[in-house]
Parts: C-alpha cells; sequence; structure tokens
C-alpha cells in the first residue's frame, strides 16, 4: 500500500498497517527531518524492522537531495537474513523505476561467504581467514607471477581482482537484495569472490545489513566501515543488550596459556625477523621509512591484506609519526617481550587486585619502561610488522595480538576502565587460574564515534524500559525517543506471575532456594501440567546454564523429565552452536507437524538473544526464576560503581533493570503478530514485588491483570486452559468500533483529512 | 483372457501337504497336472461349478503359505486349495480367477486384495471404477468393526453395498486425500535411557536390554551401530558386545572419569563407547549447511569478534570455563536428550519387527545408506529461502498457510478415547490429592451445602414437575455415580470391564449394528419409492432379529452382571422401539389415509 505521512509518500509492503507502526513512521521521520538521533521502543510482533526500512527508504526516495544510504545493523546472522528478506519484500513493492536501482546486501565474515572449496571448509572463523590470506596476501600472489606452478591462488580472488582493477564490479552485482546466501550463489555462478565483492560493493549499496561489531568493534569496524560517509541513517534493531556488546568489545583478558602462546609468536617472529635479515633486508628498511610516514597510509594496503584494525584510534594519531624507540623491528620485539614479562610477573599474585588505567600504565613505564604512547602503537605496529614478515598464519598469532590489544587499550583511555587480576575463579577456588582483566565500564566509548560520524542513529527494541536510562548509559542526546504501546484487537498475550507451586510453598531461583528439592519439584510440576494442557510449542528459560543443567538432571531424577516426555519432545540449548542450532530446527520441525516440545533455553544465552518462537513455535514460555546477574562477579562491582560514580545510577536499579530486561527480552519472543497469541509465566516470587514487576515494558504491563500476580500452579493452569480456549475463538482481526487495530488505506487517507494526532 | 499357466500345489484339505503340479486355466476351465503322473490328484473343473474364491493374508512375520481356495459353495466351503511358492504367483491366480468369476455371475467383483468372503458378491447393477473399489476394500480391510457391519448387513442382504456407502462418503473421501499410512515411531519417553536396578545387597547393576531398546541405541548412536556391525559376531559375541556397552553407560553414569580413563586404556572396544560419536558430528556438518537460516545461530560465529579466545568479558559468571579438551566424550544428559528427540521425530524408517538384533541392526544399516547428501547445494535451495520468508511476514496480512500436520491415526478410536478420558482425569498419578478431595465431603456436608443453595433461590418462576424433576434427578445420579466409578478406577473395572469379555464384544457389535440400521432407518424417511419401502422392511426385520437377541441376552445373563447388562442394554432397546413406534404410526397414518403405497 501506499500512503501519505504528514507530507511524505510512504510504501509499505502489507494491505494494511498497525496503528503504532503507522505513530513510529511518524517518529522517525521527525528524527531524520532533525537530522538527530532516535531511541524508540515499540513491542515486539508489531512489525518494527517492515516500518522501520519502508519510512526510511521512501523518505529518501522523496528527497533526491539525501539519497539512501541504510545501514541496518542486527545482533545476529539469522536477524540479518529476516531483515534482508524484508528488505526484498519491500523493494516489490516499490515503484519499479526505484527499486530497479536500489542495492541492498549483507555482510559478515570470509567464513559465510568464502566458497572457495578448500579454503570454506574450515570450520572456525580465523582458519578461514588464514586460508584465504594464504591464497590472496599480496606476497603470495607476487609470487605466483614468478612462479605460477608450485603457488596456488584463488581464482575467486583473481577475477574480483580483475573486476576492480577494470572498475566493473557492479556488472557482477546488478541492483537487488543479496542474502548471504545469495552472494554465495552469486560467486560460485560467477565465480567471484563473494566476500570481496561485498566489502567493495559496500560503498555503493543503499542499504548495508550487517552485524553490531562491524560499528560498534574498533577491531573490524575500521575495516569495513571506514567509508561510510556522515549522511548514512544508523539503525540498532534489537538494541537492548548494546550497552553490552559497547562494553564487551572493548574489553581483554590475559591469561597464563595467552602469554604462553605470545612467548612463541614472539620467538616465532624474532626467527623470521632474522631470516628476512639475511633474505630481503630492504623489506625491513621499507617499513621502517613507512612507519616515520604515520599509520594514516595504512588505508593503501591491498584490499586483501587489511587486517582488523586498532581499538578506536582518534584520527590524528593516524597520521603521527609512529614513535622512533619502537619504529625498528627488533626494538619493538624487545619492547613486546618486556611487555609479556612484566605481565607474566603481575599474574603471579595471590590476591585480588583492582586497579586503574593509569596506575597500571605507570607501574609498566617505571619496571618496563614502555610509555603511554608506545603502548598505545602497540596493536598497529605488530600488524605491520606481521604484514612485513608476510605472515599468512594469523591465526596462530592470536596471542601475541591479544597482548597487543590490551596494550594499545590501556595506553589510549585512562577512564572507565578498570584492570582486576584474580588468581582463581571464584567457584572453583581449589583451581589456579590467573587472569589479568582489562574491563571496560563505559558503553559510551565504544559507540560515541558512532554518535559523532553519523548524523541519525537510531536504537529501537522491544524493550528499552525504561527508556529514559538508555541515553545516560550511552551518552548521547537523542531528539526522539519514544515508547509505543501496543493495541490490541483482542488480549493475545497473556503474563502471569507465578509465585507458589500445587503445595503453596513459594518458588524462586533465589540464591538459598534454588537447590531446595521441593523448589526443583514444583517447578517441574508446573512444566508437566502446562505441557499437558498447551498445545505446540513451549519454551522455557532458566537462569544460567550450570542451574539448567542441574535443575534438568534433578527432572529426570525425579521422573518428571519422563512424564513431560509423555507430551511433549524435549529440547535443549547446550553452549555447543551446532548442536543447538539442529535442536531448533528438530524443533520446529516437532511443532510444524503437531507433535508439540519444549525447549529449555538460558537467558542472556544465544537462543534468548535471537531466536524468535513465534506462533506455534511458542506458546507458552516460562521465565524459571529472575535472571540476575553473577552478583560476585569482581567486574560486574566494578562496573557498578563506576556507574554509581559516573552516572549515579543506583546498584539494585541497575540489576533489577538488567535482570528484568533480560526477563522481557526472553517472554516477548513469544509474539509476532496480532493474530499470534502467547503465555507468559514469570515464576518466581519476586516478581510479585512491585519494584521488580514495575521495570518490565508497559506493553506485557499492561496485560498483567491484579489477580495474576500471585498465581499457584493450579491457578495458572486454569487460567492457561481458559485463555487458551478464548484464543481459539474466531474473531474481527481489524478490530471493532472505535479502536482500529489494522489500518487501510482508507482508513489512512480518512485520517490524514481529518486534523487528528496519530 | 487367454489362459494363465503357473506351478502350484494342491490340497485336498487345509492339512494336507500337497502335490506338486502344474495348474492351468483358461476362461472356462481349469485343470491341474500333478508333477508326479503316477498321482492320482489330476483335476479338471469348470469354472461354472465354482462359487467363489478366497485367499489368506500373508505378510512378512510369519512363513505362511499363499493359499487360494476356490469354493464350489460360498457358505458351506469345500473347493480346491491351491499352494503357491510366493504371494505373487497366487496374486496373479486370483486376479485371473476373480475376472473369471466375474464374468460369469455378470457382476464386476473386487479386484485384487479381495479380504475373503467378500469376494464374488454380486451387488446390484452399479458400476464402479476399480480404484473406487479398492479403496472400499482397503477400508473394510483396516478397520475391523466396519467389516463386521459390512459382513452382516450387505452380505446379509439388508442393505445394499450402495447404501451402505452412502453414509460413508466422507470415509472414502478422506482416504483419498491421505495417501500413505501412519508408521509407527519410537517411544517418546527415553528407553535407551537404560536404568540400572541394583538389588540393593551387593554390588551387582543390573541393566535389561530388550530389541526395542537395542533398536532405539542403534538409532540414537550410530557408532554402536557400527561397531556392534563390525565386532559381531567376528570379535565379540553379542553378549559381550552389550556387557561392554552397559559397563561404560555405567562409567557415564557415575560420572567417575578417572575410572573410565583407566578402563578405556586397558580396552580399546569399551573406549570406544566412551569416546564421541564421530558419526554424529559428521551427520550434524551435513545437517547445518540445510537448517532454516532464520535460526543458524552457527553463522554467527562467524561475525562474533566479542568472543575471540581472551576478549570480552571473562569471569561474569554466565560462561562455564572448562577445558574441553578431554578426549573422553563429556556426554551430558543434554546432548541425550536432544539426539533422542531428534530420532524420535524421523521416525523410525523402515518396519523392523524383528527379534534378532543382528537383523535389526542390518535392516538398520540398509536403511541408512540410501541419501547420498548433496553439500554444497544449500543455497540455492528453495525450502530455505520459503522458511526464512515465512519467518519475516506478518501473518494478520497473509492468508494463512497449512503446515505439514503429520496425520494422527487411532487404530482402535474406542479403546484410545476411553484412556484419554480416564489420563485426562488424572495427570499427575495419584498423589496430587484429587482423590482425596473428591471425597472429603460426607454426605451431611453436602446435604446442608445443598440446603443452603436452595433456600437462596428465589422462587419466583413456575416449579418444574415434581415427578419430572424427579426423573431427571435420578437419572443424573445415576450418570454421576456411574461415571465416578468409571473414572475413578482404571478402565478395566469399569461397567463393562466387569462383564465378560465374550459378552460384552457381542454387546458392542450389537450396538454397532444397531447405530447403523438406526441411521439408514431414520434416513429413509419420509418414504418416497419403493426401494425406500424395501429397504425400510429389510430393516425393521434385522431390527427385529437383534432386538430379539439383546433380550436373550439379557435373560441368559450371568445374575451377578444381569443389573449392568440391563443398563446397556436399556438405551438399545430405547432406541429401537422409538424406531418401531415411529414405523407403525407411519403405517397407521398412511393407511387412514387411504394411500397405499406400494400396495401394502
Amino acid at each position: 500500500m501506499k500512503f501519505d505521512l504528514e507530507g511524505l509518500t510512504v510504501h509499505f509492503p502489507y494491505a494494511a498497517i498497525y496503528p503504532e507502526q503507522h505513530a513510529y513512521m511518524g517518529e522517525l521521520k521527525r528524527a531524520l527531518d532533525a537530522r538527530g538521533h532516535a531511541l524508540l521502543e515499540m513491542p515486539t510482533g508489531t512489525g518494527k524492522t517492515a516500518a522501520l526500512i519502508s519510512l526510511i527508504t521512501s523518505y529518501s526516495l522523496a528527497n533526491p537531495s539525501r539519497p539512501l544510504r541504510l545501514i541496518y545493523c542486527t545482533r545476529t546472522v539469522h536477524e540479518m537474513e529476516k531483515t534482508l528478506a524484508e528488505l526484498r519484500l519491500l523493494f516489490s513493492h516499490l515503484p519499479p523505476e526505484a527499486s530497479r536501482s536500489l542495492l541492498a546486501l549483507g555482510l559478515s565474515s570470509r567464513k559465510n561467504l568464502c566458497v572457495h572449496p578448500q579454503a570454506s571448509a574450515s570450520a572456525a572463523r580465523d582458519s578461514v581467514d588464514t586460508a584465504c590470506r594464504r591464497l590472496t596476501a599480496s606476497w603470495v600472489r607476487d609470487k605466483a607471477a614468478s612462479d605460477p606452478e608450485s603457488t596456488p591462488l584463488c581464482e575467486f580472488f583473481e577475477s574480483f581482482d580483475r573486476a576492480a582493477a577494470a572498475g566493473d564490479l557492479s556488472s557482477f552485482m546488478p541492483p537487488g537484495v543479496y542474502t548471504l546466501a545469495d552472494l554465495r550463489s552469486l560467486g560460485r555462478e560467477r565465480r567471484i569472490c563473494p566476500y570481496f565483492l561485498a566489502r567493495q560493493m559496500v560503498k555503493y549499496a543503499n542499504v548495508v545489513v550487517y552485524s553490531y561489531q562491524y560499528l560498534l568493534d574498533p577491531k573490524v569496524a575500521s575495516i569495513v566501515s571506514r567509508e561510510m560517509q556522515k549522511e548514512c541513517v544508523v539503525v540498532f534493531d534489537e538494541a537492548h543488550n548494546i550497552d553490552n556488546v559497547c562494553i564487551e568489545a572493548l574489553s581483554v583478558s590475559v591469561r597464563k596459556q595467552t602469554l604462553d602462546g605470545a612467548e612463541r609468536n614472539l620467538r616465532r617472529i624474532s626467527q623470521e625477523i632474522d631470516r628476512f635479515k639475511a633474505t630481503d633486508a630492504n623489506r625491513l628498511r621499507a617499513e621502517y621509512n613507512r612507519l616515520v610516514d604515520g599509520l594514516a597510509q595504512r588505508g593503501n594496503l591491498p584490499i586483501s591484506d587489511a587486517w582488523l584494525a586498532n581499538p578506536s584510534l582518534p584520527d590524528d594519531i593516524l597520521k603521527e609519526a609512529v614513535p622512533g624507540n619502537i619504529r625498528k623491528a627488533e626494538h619493538f620485539l624487545a619492547v613486546l617481550k618486556r611487555l609479556v614479562k612484566f605481565l607474566d610477573g603481575r599474574l603471579e599474585t595471590e590476591n585480588v587486585e583492582n586497579e586503574m588505567p593509569v596506575s597500571f600504565v605507570a607501574s609498566i613505564h617505571s619496571q618496563a619502561g614502555i610509555d603511554q604512547r608506545m603502548l598505545r602503537f602497540c596493536y598497529d605496529r605488530l600488524h605491520s610488522l606481521l604484514l612485513t614478515l608476510e605472515i599468512t598464519d594469523t591465526d596462530e598469532f592470536m596471542h601475541i595480538q591479544t597482548i597487543c590489544d590490551f596494550a594499545t587499550l590501556i595506553g589510549t583511555y585512562s577512564r572507565g576502565f578498570s584492570i582486576i587480576i584474580e588468581p582463581y575463579d571464584d567457584r572453583m577456588p581449589e583451581i589456579r587460574d590467573p587472569v589479568i582483566q582489562l574491563s571496560c565500564h563505559d558503553a559510551s566509548l565504544a559507540i560515541q564515534p558512532v554518535f559523532e560520524r553519523f548524523q541519525t542513529v537510531v536504537i529501537t527494541s522491544g524493550t528499552l524500559s525504561p527508556i529514559t536510562l538508555y541515553p545516560r548509559l550511552l551518552n548521547f542526546q537523542p531528539v526522539i525517543s519514544r515508547s509505543f504501546t501496543m493495541s490490541l484487537t483482542r488480549d493475545c498475550i497473556c503474563p502471569m506471575v507465578l509465585t507458589r507451586g500445587s503445595d503453596q510453598l513459594p518458588v524462586s531461583t533465589k540464591f538459598d532456594m534454588r537447590s531446595d528439592p521441593g523448589v526443583v519439584r514444583n517447578y517441574g510440576r508446573l512444566l508437566l501440567e502446562m505441557a499437558s494442557s498447551v498445545p505446540d510449542g513451549i519454551v522455557c528459560f532458566f537462569v544460567s546454564y550450570s542451574y539448567m543443567d542441574g535443575i534438568v538432571n534433578s527432572w529426570n531424577e525425579m521422573g518428571i523429565l519422563q512424564d513431560i516426555m509423555q507430551h511433549k519432545l524435549v529440547f535443549i540449548e547446550t553452549p555447543d552452536v551446532v548442536e543447538t542450532t539442529l535442536a531448533l530446527d528438530n524443533y520446529r520441525k516437532a511443532c510444524d507437524c503437531g507433535r508439540g516440545a519444549v525447549f529449555f533455553s538460558v537467558a542472556r544465552g544465544k537462543v534468548a538473544e535471537g531466536i524468535d518462537f513465534d506462533r506455534h513455535y511458542g506458546r507458552l514460555v516460562i521465565m524459571f526464576g529472575v535472571p540476575f546477574q553473577y552478583t560476585l562477579s569482581k567486574i560486574l562491582r566494578a562496573r557498578l560503581e563506576y556507574l554509581r560514580e559516573t552516572f549515579q545510577i543506583k546498584e539494585g536499579d541497575f540489576l533489577t533493570f538488567d535482570a528484568l530486561r533480560q526477563a522481557a527480552q526472553c517472554v516477548g519472543r513469544v509474539i509476532r503478530s496480532k493474530a499470534d497469541y502467547g503465555m507468559m509465566i514469570f515464576a518466581d516470587k519476586r516478581y510479585s514485588r512491585h519494584d521488580k514487576r514495575s521495570k518490565l515494558p508497559g506493553w506485557i504491563l499492561s496485560h498483567l491483570h491484579e489477580a495474576h500476580l500471585n498465581l499457584s500452579t493450579d491457578m495458572a493452569l486454569h487460567t492457561a486452559r481458559e485463555f487458551l480456549r478464548r484464543m481459539a475463538q474466531p474473531y474481527d482481526k481489524a478490530g471493532s468500533g472505535g479502536a482500529k487495530t489494522l489500518l487501510t488505506e482508507e482508513d489512512l487517507q480518512d485520517m490524514g483529512r481529518a486534523p487528528m494526532e496519530t | 483372457m487367454g489362459t494363465m499357466t503357473i506351478g502350484a500345489k494342491y490340497k485336498a484339505t487345509l492339512k494336507d501337504r500337497g502335490t506338486g503340479g502344474v495348474l492351468r486355466m483358461s476362461e472356462d476351465k481349469f485343470t491341474f497336472t500333478p508333477n508326479d503322473p503316477r498321482s492320482l490328484m489330476k483335476l479338471s473343473v469348470d469354472f461354472q461349478t465354482i462359487k467363489g474364491h478366497k485367499f489368506n493374508k500373508v505378510d512378512g512375520s510369519k512363513p505362511t503359505p499363499a493359499l487360494l481356495n476356490l469354493s464350489k459353495d460360498s457358505d458351506k466351503g469345500g473347493g480346491y486349495i491351491f499352494e503357491f511358492d510366493n504371494v505373487g504367483n497366487r496374486d496373479l491366480c486370483r486376479d485371473f480367477v476373480a475376472r473369471v468369476l466375474g464374468k460369469y455371475q455378470g457382476t464386476v467383483p473386487a479386484r485384487p486384495n479381495v479380504p475373503p468372503e467378500l469376494s464374488a458378491v454380486s451387488t446390484g447393477p452399479e458400476q464402479l471404477s476399480s480404484a473406487e473399489m479398492e479403496r472400499r476394500m482397503k477400508l473394510l480391510r483396516e478397520d475391523s468393526e466396519l467389516q463386521k457391519l459390512h459382513k452382516k448387513f450387505v452380505l446379509g442382504n439388508i442393505l445394499q453395498e450402495s447404501e451402505f456407502w452412502a453414509t460413508r462418503k466422507n470415509l472414502l473421501d478422506d482416504e483419498t486425500s491421505k495417501g500413505s499410512k501412519q508408521k509407527p515411531g519410537f517411544k517418546s519417553a527415553m528407553l535407551a535411557d537404560v536404568r540400572p536396578s541394583a538389588d540393593g545387597q551387593t554390588n551387582k547393576v543390573t541393566f535389561s536390554l530388550t530389541t526395542e531398546i537395542i533398536h532405539q541405541i542403534f538409532a540414537e548412536k550410530p557408532a554402536v551401530h557400527r561397531a556392534f556391525l563390525d565386532y559381531v559376531p567376528k570379535k565379540l559375541s553379542e553378549k559381550d558386545f552389550w556387557t561392554k556397552y552397559c559397563r561404560a553407560e555405567y562409567l557415564l553414569r557415575t560420572k567417575n572419569t578417572l575410572a573410565a580413563k583407566a578402563e578405556a586404556a586397558e580396552d580399546e572396544e569399551l573406549a570406544m563407547f566412551l569416546k564421541n560419536d564421530d558419526i554424529l558430528a559428521k551427520e550434524a556438518k551435513l545437517k547445518i549447511k540445510r537448517v532454516d537460516p532464520t535460526l543458524d545461530m552457527e553463522a554467527d560465529a562467524g561475525d562474533d569478534y566479542i568472543h575471540l579466545p581472551d576478549h570480552g568479558i571473562l569471569r561474569d559468571g554466565s560462561r562455564e570455563t572448562t577445558d574441553t579438551d578431554s578426549e573422553l566424550a563429556r556426554r551430558t544428559l543434554s546432548q541425550d536428550l536432544n539426539r533422542h528427540a531428534a530420532v524420535v521425530l524421523e521416525g523410525r524408517s523402515a518396519d523392523i519387527e524383528s527379534t534378532d538384533t543382528k537383523t535389526v541392526a542390518e535392516a538398520l544399516a540398509r536403511s541408512k545408506k540410501e541419501p547420498p547428501p548433496s553439500s554444497v547445494a544449500d543455497d540455492a535451495s528453495h525450502e530455505r529461502l520459503v522458511k526464512a520468508a515465512r519467518m519475516t511476514e506478518i501473518e494478520d496480512l497473509q492468508a494463512p498457510r497449512s503446515l505439514p500436520y503429520a496425520l494422527l491415526c487411532i487404530k482402535d478410536p474406542r479403546e484410545y478415547f476411553d484412556s484419554q478420558q480416564a489420563n485426562a482425569l488424572r495427570p499427575l498419578g495419584s498423589n496430587d490429592g484429587r482423590k482425596a478431595r473428591s471425597c472429603s465431603l460426607s454426605t451431611d456436608d453436602a446435604f446442608r451445602h445443598l440446603m443452603d443453595q436452595i433456600s437462596s433461590v428465589k422462587m419466583n418462576c413456575p416449579v418444574v414437575q415434581s415427578d419430572v424433576a424427579l426423573k431427571v434427578l435420578n437419572e443424573l445420579n445415576e450418570g454421576i455415580s456411574r461415571s465416578r466409578r468409571l473414572n475413578l478406577k482404571n478402565p478395566q473395572d469399569s461397567l463393562l470391564g466387569r462383564l465378560p469379555h465374550r459378552t460384552r464384544d457381542e454387546l458392542m457389535d450389537h450396538w454397532m449394528a444397531i447405530q447403523e440400521l438406526l441411521r439408514h432407518f431414520w434416513s429413509s424417511y419420509p418414504i418416497t419409492t419403493t426401494v425406500l419401502c424395501n429397504k425400510v422392511q429389510r430393516l425393521k426385520e434385522a431390527m427385529t432379529q437383534i432386538y430379539q437377541k439383546l433380550q436373550d441376552i439379557k435373560e441368559s445373563a450371568q445374575p451377578d452382571v444381569r443389573h449392568e447388562i440391563s443398563q446397556l442394554v436399556k438405551p438399545m432397546t430405547q432406541a429401537l422401539d422409538a424406531a418401531f413406534n415411529h414405523e407403525h404410526d407411519q403405517q397407521q397414518k398412511s393407511s387412514k389415509a387411504g394411500s397405499k403405497p406400494n400396495g401394502f
């Protein structure tokens, strides 16, 4: 359909639109008009993505002065696929002259894009990268020019290189929508490397869909996102966890194994240097000269040699000359050796130590003689050296890269970080496993460059409550910040708080109660009762892997698991992604064929983050317990302290906020549209307390009836049966009376004529 | 039509060993020439003397010979029995005979797979396609109750074939769309999770394995399956093999890694059971390429630069830092659960019902060999695209899609629903206090409560007549007490369960018959044609017979169950009485009106 939104013609790929989508588009348009950032919370299942891409696309179609440049960041590859599928649908509804000229593509690592039969066979990303470099590095190709027989090259890359030189890459990639699978099959068909093609075409693409980390993680950001202009609109979808992504991107930890590995790496580097000195001393000298000119010319390296770049260095540093005392390869090597030795010494501690970067840098300076400036250049200096030494098996050099990451980070940032040295893991004090952790506490550090570089950044998710907290955590000023509620045709979600088991004893995952057999049994009974009366899929979330393992084992011993299996098949998330993916696939199959299944998953796990359990894939979610973070963690303590001091956010508030957003995220995955329906059970007595409950997003709270705040298993079962019976009745999809929940083109025209606020 | 010559054995009686020879059939007669020229078993029979043919059911499970009986008189028996080497030959002959007989009797009889007794019955002038016929025959074969009815009424000339099927049109239609038969799958309970039982006095632990369990172990653990094929019986005896397997299971279960390591070092076969299943790992690699891209979490790892080793936040309690480099498997319950559910979902690939583990293993191996998976052609796969598209669209705005539901096929509906009813009432076993609750009120309390309720009701509408109310109340009471008896005890203890089996079956048959007859009876009204009138007469006769039989059963019943039987028979006789009354009324009406249809 096509409609008019405050003077803008919007193309929307469906025949009807939800009122909240319409309102969402309105806010988004205002943000684009104001060229500012936006923070928008809209419940899951209301078609955020569709609304977003439709508006942004239509906006640039209507304003030729602002051509479509959209960077759409998703958390996971499968969300990327979904977004691209929606884009495809949208493009098919655009006027033909527009859709004929638009290019949208997904971008991922070599591992997901490589089509070279041997290189792509490796399981890990780093081995694929290495295998690729072995075939495509500039020195390998130079060598092949002189000795074509014994040097294998990648034919896909060669044809890419020819096309790039001839400047007709775009003939390989006509406008359209390219998912990762499309890119791969294109690569196979046209015998061209999809990875490099995609990376090159990103510059010309109208829409780029990729992972958060390509913008947020400085290690990767600068290679793929360097060319993006200021006019780009950046969208972070499902962004409720964005602060965690940011701080993780800037955190590094050094263990004993890392240091041992780094020492091995250094020995190998020193051998290589000796070898080059004997054979090709010019190469080292050329590198020295290059470093005098500064790092800025790194951009001129051939595309196949580019490295994961350094942690967000300000631009001026890049033009600066590398400090003289690490310009020579041997000198730099000596510096690294001293650094590794210093860190090794610090690992010998018996106590937990907590230090700020400033004092840590000072002690490095006094004990190892390395100043802050040298530390800051470590990362780039190392990569320059590895390039010069023609090292292709980069995955072997992970350890020394980690050390250099660490050095660069402490050399660059003086606040927002702390260094925590722990001799052993708290939960296993008998095993000595010392670790130096550099942990970032300030999410704004990683995301700041993004806010500065792009004029419009949209942060959106189903759960951003409380919406005022995010601008503080990320330190930015949104021009639009709004939370939408859901207009419902019928009460299609049914949240319940279950506080007691069928024996009226309270249930909770509070530390002192969670292993109580009574609680375990009550939880099991709850699931069993629900499994026998809820059709199709049920999803259960637990607070952690170890808790899930424990409780599933207990259920197995009690025989509850066997009883559950009489009703539904059981699938479990495991730390192994392959196995979990297959389990999910089978889970969906079981739901499709009517067999019904239960999926056990972990809050904060990979499944909770990205997999939808909509429609029959999830008629009920049970959240067992409140997913608090592991509060004894030193890192969390340090972060809480930092938040309190810097942003005046109280510890308890932050912990509750964090736990509840995870819980809301878990249960929010059951709803996809208004025709969908699902129940959510919060099984913990703590949810009945107002301070916890009130942190849930508004669209859940508004359906949480007073009567459902303190249920026992029997009552919950009764409510569930009643709810399911109600949902089975036919209903009027468009909504009746004054509250329309589905707007058609005519409705929108009417709204346009009547002067009313949407 | 031509002739047919085939090798067969002629048997004078069923028990007879048979005489080998050649059976020749032409359009008008068949001859049998024994191989042994001295034998007296020469035959030459005109097809005109043959009234019907029967054959036995041959399935793979038992070594039954394929028989064909050409009977001179379909009711009395007595005929020519031939035994064939295999079913194929027999079926050829049977089809030939069926056609010949059909010609003689001026009908198109059912073609292949006709169940016994039914074949040569002429069904009137209607012409049916062979496919239609086949479908009906298939239905009859699959549903024994339907077959009984068919036999009773159609063969008993009470209903016509077409009349019989007219009320079952939906069955015929459904059947066309249904296609394949549902195969039995694995049980969803984890059978392979063999639970050891200790006797408590010695240190002995007992595992018990059945063929069913072994089959499931093979399906869930391909490495064990492969080892079985490799080792048994060349290297190990079957018993030793399973002993080792159980030993390994025991070690895994007790999580005694040290002991496991020690034993594995000594015994390579045992070590095999403790290692990771490499076949599964390989399969997983192939399968991951075909999963729905909207849930492919493996691909995420490719874009994950945070969780590099030593990056990100290490000790925040969300990740377990365990060393996974141990060579022996750290197989967990979760992995077993996932694997088990996957196997259940896949279902049994073949009907393996053999009792011999070796054959089970081999059959499984055969069925597994088939698909040579294409490893690369994942991207173009249309299915993946469709799946991804389906996950993205907003469903209110689309026409609903039909999902590939697996059809539910219930063999014996009565038994199934009876057991379900009992299940529904006690979902959590016996210890949930439900029983206790239902009995906790004393009669006095209940009475008082009822009185309170009643006294609070204002009587402002005309009260029902007391005798009607009493009747209703009595009936309800009876119903309640009966259903309570039914529900609280297990189904065998129910009203039906206490009757002798024979009587119960007989009653049920009659009930089915009555239902069928009544359905036809009531649908014949108003009587407009002679055909209907005749039909009603026939139905009435049949109903009278059944009525009589019911009375007989009632009278001949043992005194201790007589009450129950009369309870059961009552609704049946009432229904019949209603029919008789109606018929009687109609008769009177029509005779009063003077219009005598069909000369009555």
